[in-house]
């Protein structure tokens, strides 16, 4: 009998394997894949719950995080870009002040 | 049979996102991440999500993704990988992993669901449709919301432009 605390779960695993995979990879698009992931963990639980309460407002919901996410991605790959033009290289740890 | 549905997504879904993370090369990376995608939109439509199903697949897999995909080949050979500035960054950052994920799984198992109060089961979604479900309530209740998200992608059109044009030579 599948629950709604079966799509949770699955949610809160993907969620902190995209917590960790922010933590521990340097890369900076890997970060940013893993921070995706972490946005899609939560939508899975948006649409469980959506589901399970019957209410529709949830997948309405997930439509708007899909539109933020794709314009988040787009804006922050330009940076990326961006900070790899003006230094030769992307490592995060470097990239720790607003001045160029 | 849900449930065999079910576990089969889930373990492809856990399994890709752990090779998402632990893979060195970052194009395998994107691609583990591709099938995390699709098997979540496996998920969407045993939530009889179609609608929203269809839109993951074509907007993550395929744009999202796809822009990953092309920088990272852009500036592969560049990226330069630092040390980190703490030396027990990956032991730590396994250590508060694995207690967030305890704290999660024991708050939720535990959890108990508010009764429920809508009127769209999934018979109903099936009788009306879900796109035009989703849609009546989008252009409604939502109308705000969806006006707004149409100037933030404007912006974010903008933004990209502005940010990835080379400089003038003047």
């Amino acid at each position: 009998m599948l629950t709604v605390n079966h799509f949770i779960l699955l949610s809160a695993i993907v969620f902190s394997i995209g917590a960790v995979g922010v933590l521990v990879r340097r890369n900076p698009l890997v970060m940013f894949m893993s921070i995706e992931l972490m946005l899609n963990a939560v939508n899975l639980a948006f649409v469980a719950f959506s589901r399970y309460l019957n209410n529709l407002e949830g997948q309405v919901f997930v439509f708007l995080i899909l539109t933020v996410a794709a314009a988040e991605v787009a804006v922050g790959l330009a940076i990326i870009v961006a900070i790899f033009r003006a230094r030769e290289s992307v490592d995060v740890d470097e990239v720790n002040e607003l001045k160029g | 049979m849900d449930l065999i549905v079910f576990y089969l997504f889930a373990l492809i879904a856990v399994a890709a996102a752990l090779g998402m993370v632990a893979l060195r090369n970052p194009v395998h990376s994107a691609l583990s991440l591709a099938v995390v995608f699709i098997s979540l939109a496996a998920m969407y439509v045993l939530l009889s999500a179609p609608f929203i199903a269809v839109a993951q697949v074509m907007i993550y897999a395929g744009a999202i993704l796809i822009l990953f995909v092309f920088v990272i080949m852009l500036l592969s050979p560049g990226i330069d990988q630092g040390a980190g500035v703490l030396k027990a960054q990956r032991g730590l950052a396994a250590l508060f992993g694995a207690a967030l994920i305890i704290e999660l799984v024991v708050v939720l198992a535990a959890a108990a669901l508010p009764p429920a109060r809508g009127e769209f089961t999934p018979e109903r979604i099936a009788e009306v449709g879900n796109v035009q479900a989703v849609g009546a309530l989008l252009f409604t209740d939502f109308l705000l919301p969806f006006e707004i998200t149409s100037l933030l992608l404007l912006v974010a059109i903008v933004g990209v432009i502005v940010l990835a044009k080379k400089k003038a030579r003047v």
